[in-house]
């Protein structure tokens, strides 16, 4: 019997890294919106996030795919996405934050939560998008192509909620504000800078993520202006998400995207 | 607030299939406004590229005929078959009907 390897180890380099922190940053906010399948508040916006869960999946397989050329080992997208261990993700730390209180390890959350921050990860992901549709990485760009629509909508979809909430009942406006005070910390990381984003930036691979602050706050700014929102203070805490250092709930997540993978090794169905 | 504020109203939908197509009946779905209805709508009846654009209408807006008026209303038509062209003979000099 041959061994199938059940954890992979990435040979990192900055341009690896750089479409990994976007690829996993998907995957994980789609698996946090999946995790609302079959317990929306109604039917209708069940399938709506689901549907935008679906968007972020193949967002993120085809990033993985890239990735994997890019890493050189041979790593397809589904050991990307399922074998490397928890410091090998670099995704945001605000995707891999419980967002609905229903299972024993999601301490907090409620569909509030997920409005907020898909509003506020559709925007980042749209401005991002838009700057890499001209990445000098040809298949990077058809891939951002394709992908700024998606987001345009989720953009649209979850900026239309975040006002209905905003602009609802007391609950709603209530829940709301709870939501933006835990996500907003968050945000900060969205807009660091360190060697992998300049690197990319210098090589024409894609922006910095400080190059995205401007458009992310004039739009958020707007949107927030229509809910009755303040824009909160931005505070000095820094998530590390983005360089494989995780908060307390990526290993439950983990541990839920990668049973299934590590128990049937190469498994079809 | 009353009973009735606690539930979303209900729209029906249309869609286009393709362009120069009409708009076609295709459900209904709850929405809390217009705006949230035509992206419900979207997310619900068209995730298999079925459409290229969507209506919506309060189901409270429209009027239908009482199902109850069927014989009056739609029976008298069943043997006024010389208001289909088929009754008719076409002469010779009429092509390519």
């Amino acid at each position: 019997m041959t061994a199938v390897a059940t954890s992979i180890r990435v040979n990192l380099t900055p341009p690896v890294q750089y479409v990994l922190r976007i690829a996993d940053t998907c995957l994980v906010h789609a698996q946090r919106l999946a995790e609302w399948c079959g317990h929306g508040p109604v039917l209708e916006e069940d399938i709506a996030l689901t549907n935008m869960a679906l968007d972020l999946v193949g967002q993120a397989r085809a990033l993985l795919t890239r990735a994997g050329r890019l890493e050189g080992q041979g790593f397809d997208e589904d050991r990307l996405a399922f074998l490397r261990d928890e410091g090998q993700y670099f995704n945001l730390t605000l995707v891999e934050q419980p967002t609905r209180r229903s299972s024993a390890h999601a301490p907090g959350g409620d569909f509030a939560d997920t409005v907020l921050r898909n509003f506020l990860l559709a925007t980042w992901l749209k401005a991002l998008w838009t700057r890499l549709s001209t990445s000098a990485d040809s298949e990077l760009a058809a891939i951002a192509g394709k992908a700024v629509k998606e987001a345009r909508y989720h953009q649209q979809h979850a900026g239309d909620w975040v006002v209905r909430l905003g602009d609802g009942t007391d609950e709603s406006a209530a829940r709301l504000r709870a939501a933006l005070e835990r996500a907003w910390p968050y945000t900060h990381e969205m807009f660091a800078r360190d060697t992998v984003d300049a690197a990319a930036e210098a090589g024409g691979l894609g922006p910095a993520r400080d190059a995205l602050r401007g458009d992310w706050q004039a739009e958020v700014a707007a949107v927030f202006a229509e809910a009755g929102l303040a824009v909160p203070a931005d505070t000095p805490f820094m998530s590390t998400g983005t360089l494989g250092r995780h908060s307390e709930h990526m290993g439950f997540i983990l541990a839920e995207m990668q049973s299934l993978p590590r128990q049937h090794p190469g498994g079809r169905w | 607030m009353s009973e009735t504020n606690q539930e979303w109203p209900l729209w029906e939908v249309f869609v286009r299939p393709k362009a120069g197509l009409d708009h076609k009946h295709c459900g209904s779905l709850h929405a809390p406004d217009a705006k949230m209805a035509v992206q419900l709508a979207r997310e619900v009846y068209t995730r298999r590229q079925e459409g290229t654009s969507v209506w919506v209408v309060k189901s409270s807006d429209i009027t239908a005929s009482d199902p109850a008026d069927k014989g009056m209303l739609f029976d008298p038509m069943e043997d006024k078959v010389y208001r289909h062209p088929t009754f008719y003979e076409l002469p010779d000099a009429v092509n390519h009907m």
